[in-house]
């Protein structure tokens, strides 16, 4: 028995920091919004607050903030010979699930993605012709440029309270900032963090080999701050307690401190907590979408919520799950290559190398989510030439700590034994006296690396589990190789007492351990209908009243984190939906 | 582990089969206890850390005290593992939510799949600990003639290096290895997760790297402390509860 419910404008499925910005931009705009949000009503005074916010068992082992595996999962394979198998819990990415999404426990590194991007098979085309790119690798253009992006870069970024130094304003380089980033109309909202010991070693060792090293930007505050809506900001703490933890301090940018309680303190916004949708409804033309169904996981009520706009901000591979549960699009098929839900799924790679130094204290403990120092030579620097190391894509590297808490880190050199007093006697010497530096690198789509539903395994919901075949590919494993060199050439360079060098990978994807909460693809933008699931807009190219918002709709993975365009491409939409679609529903891309 | 606490667990034994349940939890309390006073004279056992096991039962005590005092022996660096309450941890994990299975996905079909698919057993983490010190004893029983806690320090050595490399496999079918990954995990949290998980005693696995817990707010220490060392005083939640 579904209870039908009376219609509203919009409704929202997801309230991270997608679905935030769309519930704020549109109920601004006078919309009736209702967010259905699948995990609990969290916040940083009762939940993410001293001293019980500092538990690195709860928060980062036991993974308190994030999707509970038990309800719902995926399958996993490396390739279509083999047989998927669920992940029985999270390892590789964790994926958020509290009001505020993965917003809350990301770090807060924030980049803007370029025409690098945007325009990547063009641009490799016409640099180094059609046969540089593999056969089997499905990169295509984005369909927008990032001029049009610019200024909802520079909306979230100060929306954000991203702390960061510009390298490039209006087309005049500036010194200290990354040389390689396209032009921004003004600097980042904050000054840069104080750098750490680590960074500024790193920042030295990389601009005497000749790199362009500068901070990291990252949506800590790096003072106390007051953003355009109105949000207050304390200074970040530098606790050590960033990635996988709400902030204390309020100095991350998340969105359950920013939009979605502006969102809450307007009239036309209901937020319903503990829902869990689990189908868009079709019209029965299929030109239309009429809403969602979607169970109250306190009690197992299902509801139906009618609107005349949908809107998945969800999780990256949920909003690609409920694309293929409600049957909308063309699933993709690898062997064919026709169809196109589910395809172009990406990942990230990297290297790393650790570096030992006796007597040097670096208090690994104090630490931001972005006081690492970063080079961006070998990635939107498109004067390094692909050509001689033949792969497509990039980069880039980082020096300092990453989560740097004791289950998690305690460095010792290669060769220590695991357990007993010579182990120990290590970890003691080393935990202080060690940094890392480590890469960062792209993914390009491959035609075998996509989602479909599995044949086999069903949630809690009773609907089939999102199965994911994903493994690195040739291209992967040559930019891994340039990126150890790199690496190890910097960590060598700085003498340090003993090395653990970095290795560029060569074994298949693997569920476990933790590697990147950066999962891309599967509802990709693009030109045309064809080839992608939803226009520039981010508006299915199925049904016009349906808009599919997050780093799903990125064509292929660069090196970067993905919240900066993500952040982006909401306020697009949002845009696109207040200025455009509301005045004259229909495509706002003729297919 | 010494004769005495060998005594202690044949006693039991005895004891609970002749019904003498009294008897059992007054011998029980009374090494955990001294234990917890000696290494904490001033301060009152909190809960997680108190005498008695929730989960473990004598034999898998045995294992995991002799097992955490092996990989954590007492040196100049640390107090030795169960001084740590390494074995109270464990104890206090298995029986909770996690050793019960909490975030698990359990449906089936159950397929030991490759191993870049990660965990496919059908065992929440408390059903793999049991089978897997049962496995593990069966092992040195076959091995030494005795069960892993009553081999020579060499012996457990040499079972454990097997366990890590997978070079010992079990009879029962269960991966050796699985059980290895879990059991070094929640010996690695047993030391350094808050001590309100009953570990890490007196914070004495943070003080082994100086790592200082959970202080306030370092804004300022960054420069004041750049290349030196920050004093090794570590804060735990119910410092600051």
């Amino acid at each position: 028995m579904t209870t039908k419910l009376k219609e509203v404008d919009v409704v929202i499925v997801g309230l991270g920091w997608t679905g935030g910005i769309l519930a704020k931009e549109l109920t601004e705009a006078g919309m009736k919004v209702v967010a259905l949000e699948r995990g609990a009503p969290r916040s940083s005074e009762n939940d993410y607050s001293l001293p019980n916010i500092r538990d690195e068992l709860r928060y980062v082992v036991r993974h308190d903030l994030m999707q509970d595996t038990a309800r719902d999962t995926i399958t996993v394979r490396n390739n279509p010979q083999q047989e998927a198998l669920p992940m029985r819990r999270l390892g590789s990415f964790l994926p958020g699930e509290v009001v505020g999404g993965s917003g809350v426990h990301w770090s807060g590194h924030t980049w803007r993605w370029t025409d690098m991007e945007f325009k990547v098979r063009s641009n490799y085309e016409e640099r180094y012709g059609k046969k540089f790119i593999p056969d089997d690798m499905t990169i295509q253009d984005w369909g927008i440029s990032y001029a049009e992006l610019e200024p909802y870069y520079d909306k979230f970024e100060y929306t954000a309270a991203v702390s960061g130094k510009a390298g490039n304003i209006g087309g005049e380089i500036k010194a200290g900032g990354n040389p390689f980033e396209a032009p921004r109309a003004r600097d980042y909202p904050l000054p840069p963090l104080t750098p750490i010991l680590a960074s500024e070693m790193f920042t030295d060792a990389a601009r005497n080999a000749g790199y362009h090293p500068f901070p990291r930007p990252s949506a800590n505050a790096s003072q106390p701050y007051t953003n355009p809506d109105g949000s207050k900001f304390g200074g970040c703490q530098y606790c050590g307690y960033c990635q996988r933890f709400g902030c204390e301090a309020n100095a991350k940018g998340s969105p359950h401190t920013t939009v979605i309680p502006i969102a809450m303190r307007n009239p036309n916004f209901e937020l319903r907590t503990h829902s869990w949708v689990t189908k868009v409804l079709k019209d029965s033309d299929g030109k239309r979408v009429t809403g969602v169904t979607y169970t109250n996981v306190l009690n197992g009520e299902e509801f139906e919520q009618p609107a005349n706009i949908v809107l998945l901000c969800a999780y990256a591979i949920n909003n690609v799950h409920l694309m293929l549960l409600s049957g909308i699009g063309a699933p993709y098929d690898p062997v064919a290559q026709k169809g196109v839900i589910g395809k172009n799924y990406c990942y990230q790679t990297g290297a790393g190398a650790t570096l030992f130094f006796e007597g040097k204290f670096f208090n690994p403990f104090m630490n931001a989510g972005g006081s690492n120092a970063t080079i961006d030579d070998f990635n939107s620097n498109w004067s390094f030439d692909r050509a001689p190391h033949n792969f497509v894509g990039g980069y880039n590297v980082s020096g300092g700590f990453n989560t740097p808490l004791p289950i998690g880190y305690r460095p010792v050199p290669s060769g220590t034994p695991l357990w007993g007093s010579d182990w120990k006697r290590a970890t003691a010497k080393w935990y202080q006296t060690a940094m890392v530096i480590n890469a960062a690198g792209s993914v390009m789509a491959n035609r075998y690396n996509c989602y479909d539903l599995d044949p086999t395994y069903r949630n809690a919901f009773g609907q089939p589990l999102m199965r994911m075949t994903f493994d690195y590919h040739d291209n992967e494993h040559k930019m891994g190789r340039h990126a150890a060199g790199v690496i190890n050439d910097i960590a060598k360079s700085m003498n340090p007492t003993r090395l653990n060098p970095a290795t560029a990978r060569t074994d298949p994807w693997t569920v476990v351990p933790y590697q990147s909460t950066h999962n891309t693809g599967g509802t990709i933008m693009g030109t045309n209908r064809r080839d992608s699931a939803v226009n520039k807009y981010l508006q299915s190219w199925d049904c016009h009243n349906l808009f599919v918002v997050g780093a799903n709709v990125f064509p292929h993975n660069s090196s970067y984190n993905p919240t900066g365009p993500v952040g982006a491409l909401a306020y697009w939409t949002a845009d696109a939906i207040k200025n455009r679609y509301v005045k004259n529903p229909g495509p706002l891309v003729q297919a | 582990m010494t004769k005495q606490e060998l005594d202690r667990r044949d006693f039991l034994k005895g004891a609970v089969v002749g019904g003498a349940a009294a008897a059992g939890t007054a011998a029980i309390a009374t090494p955990e206890i001294a234990l917890a006073q000696q290494s904490s004279p001033a301060a009152p056992v909190a809960a997680p850390g108190a005498a008695g096991y929730a989960f473990l039962n004598l034999d898998e005590a045995a294992f995991v005290e002799a097992m955490v005092d092996h990989m954590v022996p007492a040196d100049e660096i640390s107090p030795k593992g169960t001084d740590l309450g390494v074995n109270v941890y464990i104890d206090r994990a298995l029986a909770g939510a996690w050793g019960k299975g909490d975030r698990l996905y359990m449906q089936g079909p159950w397929k030991q799949g490759t191993p870049s698919q990660g965990y496919q057993l059908p065992l929440t983490p408390a059903q793999l600990y049991r089978a897997g010190i049962e496995a593990t004893n069966a092992h040195c029983r076959k091995v030494y003639g005795k069960s892993f806690d009553r081999i020579e320090d060499a012996q457990r050595q040499e079972v454990l290096v097997g366990l890590s490399t997978g070079k010992v496999s079990f009879d029962n079918g269960l991966p050796a290895r699985m059980f290895w990954a879990t059991l070094y995990q929640t010996v690695i949290e047993g030391m350094y997760s808050d001590p309100i998980y009953g570990g890490n005693r007196n914070k004495a696995g943070w003080a082994i790297i100086g790592f200082p817990g959970i202080i306030a707010v370092h804004r300022d220490h960054v420069e004041q402390y750049r290349g030196k060392p920050f004093p090794n005083k570590p804060l735990g939640i119910s410092d600051m509860s």
